[in-house]
């Protein structure tokens, strides 16, 4: 019963990523009709606006310490960050501590405007084009941002941790009357959970209940009428194409505690993301939403040692095994649109 | 349809091709010359460095190129000469091998089998090189094993810890000086036991592939020796990066150590997700929950931070080392790169050394004379003290370590200390119980 | 000409000549001259040239005309080159039956993952080869290691059965041949400070390419070929005049696949070695931006784009600061040292950045792939219309 309740949180907290990830990019691929390679490169852009912001913040000058020495015998030589001599050593450890909550107001604008600038620049050009096109020149993209990265940080992993507040448990053993420490949850894990859910949750009522969300919501199912209305849409799609951005690359920044942050992270997840989305149906945030959290519970029982008994390597193919049958029984994915990317 | 004929005309097109070739050149030849794949005709000779330049190793990539770059330098007679002053064998003289000057070309593995192959074979048709070394993965080392193998050239692993690399898929031609999953095992169960007690109930979480299961063999094996219990073992794939759901149901079995034979990211990873999980703030039976990385790397230690501290594994070789030969050696990498050497750059560089040592020993780039020389070759100063290089299965024996993440780390280098030394008698192991055959050094054409 | 029109026969002597003389027009840089670094005919590049020509020719023809956009190709490579590869162990170290094998493999293969994925179009059909695509990786690479070899992959072995073979000769290793002929064996021709290779190897690869790319011209003329088009230009109104193209549309996917087994036997046949990393989708990925690269549709663009690419991997990596330096010396050594600091991050390691930033430059620039800026310059030198190899004159839009 225990293994069971775990399993369904890692699989939410798995999930919310997911989710969050397919969300920004169904924002640009399932409604704006670009397939959209670079996704993956703007989540890991987020991540590693976090450890951007974690390396400015500590910043340091070098004092020579003469009572230890380096790996050489030399006097060894101590960075001092230059936040303890502006803040003092409490505050300006802080302020490091809580570098990656920081990092949000940070990676807002710095996302946003990747993300205009990206449409603006490039993919406004393609919209007309074959996707094969948007495919080669978004991968083409990818790379290279991904080896901008790499060229500044390297290719090991970096870790940025969470704030010393978050770094414990939350026991829900004792909270719901179980037996104490069986039922424990990382805090910062539950925060992801609930970030994610509040950034789905603004992104749907900034869609639903705003003039500006109806306005591109009508312009994602028909973009011609809309135009011939005389509103601009264009406009307004370069801002969801900012706003998708910007998700991508919170969901980034807040996934640096859980796991550390390296250049290919965005490969990673791009493949996975891609099937998240289709399996949730083209054009359909709810959809993406909903496999998000779908696909990352059924990953987590797959890894069960129980199921792994008796399907040994069920864990390696879940979540295309899943896709599979779901595009088989629903052929437009859970919640998808008709006539959507099908031909 | 023609197809009979077209490939009829493929033919003599190129038997056209061949007799007007025939006709014109100055000379012609097959590629046998000399007894042996690109003996070195001129005063230089080359060697391929090829080490994972893009992909998640990249970092250990250029480090292993930095201690190519080191070792070169010092075989052609520059820098401080580093570890040609305490190597017990004094056949290098400083100029070059043989009298001919190195020259190197570098390629990119990927870290992937494929591409690793393709960058050797370019080195050896397009270069002539007249050995390869190098790599950051087993998977790698097995197939450029092979490939060097086929063509006749020499091939000193990089960094590659499965077994396999001289067990199961031995080479005449290949040749390891980093230790393997077995020796990590057996390093380490006596370690942990003094540490931990005899009565511990062991859960593996294992990498799904050959490296994770020579590891995990290796280390349930010697742990069992010494009274433990194996509670579970649980394949992770290759591809997982959160690896949540796996740590959780550890929460719900008695056990109270956790091993994870996981490399690179996955190591990262797991270990960060199971110090977040509190695992090591857990008591289980009254005792200290603990984790076990039984193969730890510096750039690994450092993409888990934090997480390391305390934690047992064991390693090749650490920079904080005291012997005559560690200290010459990050006394002359760190004056040239400013940082100490990782172990892959240290098995690296002794690998470039110790080809060397046995050409001039041998008297001859032929990979059989190499190979000859090699034969349980005896040697020390290179910082793992006295070493010999197994004759049966081409597997360096020296002392393994066993380090643990350090608790108050002085800089980003400074991240594990030496716990024990483990002697090499220790971890010797009969070359016939990992199956394969080595067959016969091949010099090519 | 072989039953194909004069253009068609022409871009076809065309193909053969050049790959006849591959050797010499891919070394054009004397030996030992700094340049030399770009000479990319020594046989492994030639072969990989070739090898990868006909895995995009084939994806090419289901890709090109259908518009069926697979991305999952590469799991029909990989399984046929593991089942070139037990031919190898268990059979017998000619290559011929590996690769017959690994076609009629790679066909079974793709018949079943064609049958299935083809009752969706469009990006659910993309990500259902996908799907099929990573879980024979993910199987191979882990729970399959027995049969497959897992990450240390298969090669052979001295102790292999090899039941047609003769016993190997002491210390000898088992290399692959063709009767006898060794793929690995080498002829040089020197003349003055040039060097070209010319490769048993290469010529068996060069050849079956040649076919496969005189079969890919037939299929692209013939009324197979036609139906396949009007799949991609507008499959429903097909389906209204009554018409199934789901037997089209599953013909040209197990001919692509079998292409891909193809591809796949050869590889093993010219390099004894396979590992699962042959079938991740990266791998997948690669063969479409191949296409897309060269010119979606057209018939030698895919084979443009597989050889840029491959070039770019195995030449550009190469490349390091040392090399850089002996280039630049002639420069004073400020100069010199800014120079290589700014080419440095596109060479060596930095070989990605300029596949990216190529990819990005010919999409902007050549919408129709290498095959239209090739047709730009012609433009340039002639004044009649060049020669135009996408039947419809333009390359249309792809889903």
């Amino acid at each position: 019963m225990e293994a069971i309740i775990l399993q369904v949180l890692n699989g939410l907290d798995k999930g919310s990523a997911y989710a969050l990830i397919a969300l920004g990019l169904t924002l640009i691929f399932g409604t704006l009709g670009v397939v959209n390679f670079a996704h993956g490169a703007l989540f890991m852009i987020g991540a590693f606006c976090a450890v951007t912001l974690s390396r400015i913040i500590s910043i340091s000058h070098e004092v020579v310490d003469n009572t230890q020495t380096d790996f050489l015998g030399n006097p060894l030589k101590v960075d001092v960050p230059y936040v303890y001599d502006w803040f003092g050593q409490a505050t300006g450890d802080a302020l490091i501590d809580w570098a990656v909550p920081l990092s949000i107001l940070f990676a807002i604008p710095v996302m946003v405007g990747i993300g205009v600038a990206m449409e603006r620049g490039l993919i406004k050009h393609f919209y007309k084009r074959p996707h094969a096109d948007q495919i080669l020149v978004t991968f083409g993209l990818a790379i290279v941002l991904q080896e901008i990265i790499k060229y500044f940080y390297g290719a090991n992993p970096i870790p940025t941790p969470a704030p010393d507040a978050f770094r414990g448990s939350f026991d829900f053993g004792a909270a719901f009357g179980f037996d104490p420490n069986v039922i424990i949850y990382p805090y910062w894990r539950l925060v992801y959970f609930g970030f994610a859910a509040i950034i789905i949750g603004a992104v749907f009522a900034f869609l639903q209940f705003t003039t500006f969300g109806m306005v591109v919501r009508a312009g994602m199912a028909d973009r011609e009428t809309v135009q011939l209305l005389g509103i601009n849409i264009d406009r307004r799609f370069t801002l969801m194409f900012g706003i998708a951005a910007a998700v991508a690359g919170l969901a980034g920044v807040m996934y640096t505690p859980i796991n550390s942050p390296n250049y290919h992270m965005g490969m990673d997840f791009l493949v996975l993301s891609f099937v998240v989305v289709v399996v949730g149906g083209m054009g359909s945030l709810p959809g993406a939403v909903l496999a998000g959290f779908l696909l990352g519970i059924l990953e987590s029982f797959a890894s069960m040692r129980e199921v792994l008994n008796i399907l040994p390597g069920l864990n390696q193919i879940i979540i295309y095994l899943v896709a599979i049958i779901i595009l088989l029984t629903r052929p437009r994915g859970l919640m998808g649109r008709k006539g959507v990317m099908e031909d | 349809m023609s197809k009979l004929n077209l490939t009829r005309r493929g033919v003599l097109q190129t038997g056209v091709v061949a007799g007007a070739g025939l006709t014109l050149p100055t000379y012609l030849r097959a590629e046998s010359h000399a007894g042996f794949t690109n003996a070195p005709t001129g005063d230089t000779v080359t060697l391929g460095f090829n080490v994972p330049q893009s992909g998640p190793y990249a970092d250990e990539g250029a480090d292993e190129l930095r201690a190519y770059e080191l070792a070169v330098e010092h075989l052609n007679g520059g820098g401080d000469g580093g570890l040609l002053n305490t190597f017990s064998s004094k056949a290098l003289q400083g100029n070059g091998i043989l009298g001919k000057k190195v020259e190197y070309v570098t390629g990119d593995t990927q870290t992937k089998s494929d591409a690793a192959r393709a960058s050797a074979r370019s080195m050896i048709e397009k270069d002539g090189a007249v050995m390869i070394t190098g790599g950051s993965s087993s998977g790698v080392a097995v197939a450029v094993q092979a490939l060097c193998q086929e063509a006749g050239v020499i091939f000193m692993a990089g960094l590659t810890h499965s077994n396999d690399t001289t067990g199961k898929d031995k080479k005449a031609n290949g040749f390891r000086h980093f230790f393997n999953s077995y020796m990590s095992g057996a390093a380490l169960a006596p370690i942990l036991a003094a540490n931990y007690g005899n009565d511990r109930k062991a859960y593996h979480l294992t990498a799904d592939y050959n490296w994770g299961y020579t590891t995990e063999e290796a280390v349930r094996t010697s742990t069992e020796a010494l009274g433990w219990e194996t509670v579970a073992t649980v394949l992770t794939p290759l591809t997982q990066t959160d690896f949540s759901s796996y740590i959780t149901p550890i929460l719900q079995s008695d056990a109270d150590v956790l091993v994870l034979n996981h490399y690179g990211g996955n190591m990262v990873n797991s270990l960060t997700n199971a110090v977040q999980f509190g695992l090591r703030d857990r008591m289980v039976n009254g005792k200290q929950f603990e984790i076990v990385v039984p193969l730890y790397s510096r750039l690994m230690a450092k993409g888990a931070g934090a997480n390391v501290k305390g934690i047992f594994g064991s390693t090749n070789w650490h920079w904080s080392l005291q012997d005559e030969g560690s200290k010459a050696f990050v006394k002359s990498f760190g004056t040239k790169y400013g940082f100490p050497p990782s172990q892959a750059a240290h098995t690296c560089y002794v690998q470039a050394l110790l080809y060397a040592d046995a050409v001039e020993r041998g008297g001859s780039f032929n990979p059989c004379a190499v190979g000859e020389a090699l034969k349980d070759f005896e040697f020390d100063g290179m910082g793992n003290g006295p070493t010999l290089y197994r004759g049966e299965d081409h597997q360096c024996f020296k002392d393994v370590l066993v380090v643990k993440g350090k608790e108050n780390p002085t800089s980003e280098f400074d991240l594990l200390e030496i716990v024990e030394i483990t002697p090499v008698s220790q971890v010797t192991y009969d070359a016939s119980i990992f199956g394969g055959e080595l067959g016969a050094c091949n010099p090519g054409a | 000409m072989f039953g194909l029109e004069k253009k068609d026969a022409r871009l076809l002597i065309l193909v053969a000549v050049l790959v006849a003389f591959a050797p010499f027009i891919l070394n054009p840089f004397p030996e030992g001259s700094g340049l030399a670094q770009f000479n990319a005919g020594y046989p492994d590049l030639m072969q990989r040239f070739v090898i990868f020509g006909i895995f995009a020719i084939g994806f090419n023809i289901l890709f090109g005309l259908t518009g069926y956009l697979s991305f999952g190709h590469a799991a029909f490579l990989g399984v046929g080159s593991y089942a070139a590869m037990w031919m190898m162990k268990l059979l017998t170290m000619n290559v011929i039956p590996g690769i017959v094998v690994s076609v009629i493999v790679a066909g079974v293969f793709s018949l079943a993952v064609g049958w299935i994925s083809l009752r969706r179009s469009g990006i659910y059909f993309s990500i259902l080869t996908l799907a099929f695509a990573q879980m024979s990786y993910s199987l191979a690479y882990s729970v399959l290691t027995p049969l497959t070899g897992g990450e240390t992959g298969l090669q052979p072995k001295i102790t292999d059965p090899r039941i047609l073979d003769a016993a190997l000769a002491p210390g000898a290793t088992p290399k692959a041949n063709l009767f006898g002929l060794e793929m690995g064996s080498s002829v040089e021709l020197g003349m003055g400070s040039w060097l070209f290779t010319f490769n048993a190897g290469y010529y068996v690869a060069a050849i079956v390419m040649l076919v496969a790319f005189y079969m890919s011209i037939r299929i692209f003329r013939s009324p197979f070929g036609m139906m396949l088009r009007a799949v991609k230009s507008n499959q429903q109104r097909l389906n209204y005049t009554g018409l199934n193209t789901k037997p089209y549309t599953l013909a040209a996917f197990v001919i692509s696949g079998m292409y891909a087994g193809l591809a796949g036997g050869l590889m093993v046949a010219m390099d004894t070695q396979v590992g699962a990393e042959r079938m991740f989708w990266t791998a997948s990925g690669e063969v479409v931006l191949m296409t897309i690269l060269g010119g979606v549709g057209t018939l030698i663009g895919p084979v443009l784009g597989a050889g840029a690419i491959k070039y770019m991997e195995n030449i550009l990596s190469k490349i390091n600061s040392d090399i850089l330096h002996t280039w630049f010396a002639f420069l004073p050594d400020g100069l010199e040292d800014f120079v290589v600091t700014l080419i440095y991050p596109f060479i060596g390691k930095g070989w990605h950045l300029t596949l990216g930033l190529i990819f990005m430059a010919v999409v902007i620039f050549l919408p129709g792939g290498l095959v239209e800026g090739g047709q730009k310059i012609a433009k340039l030198f002639k004044r009649k219309s060049p020669v135009d190899d996408s039947p419809d004159g333009k390359t249309t839009p792809a889903e």
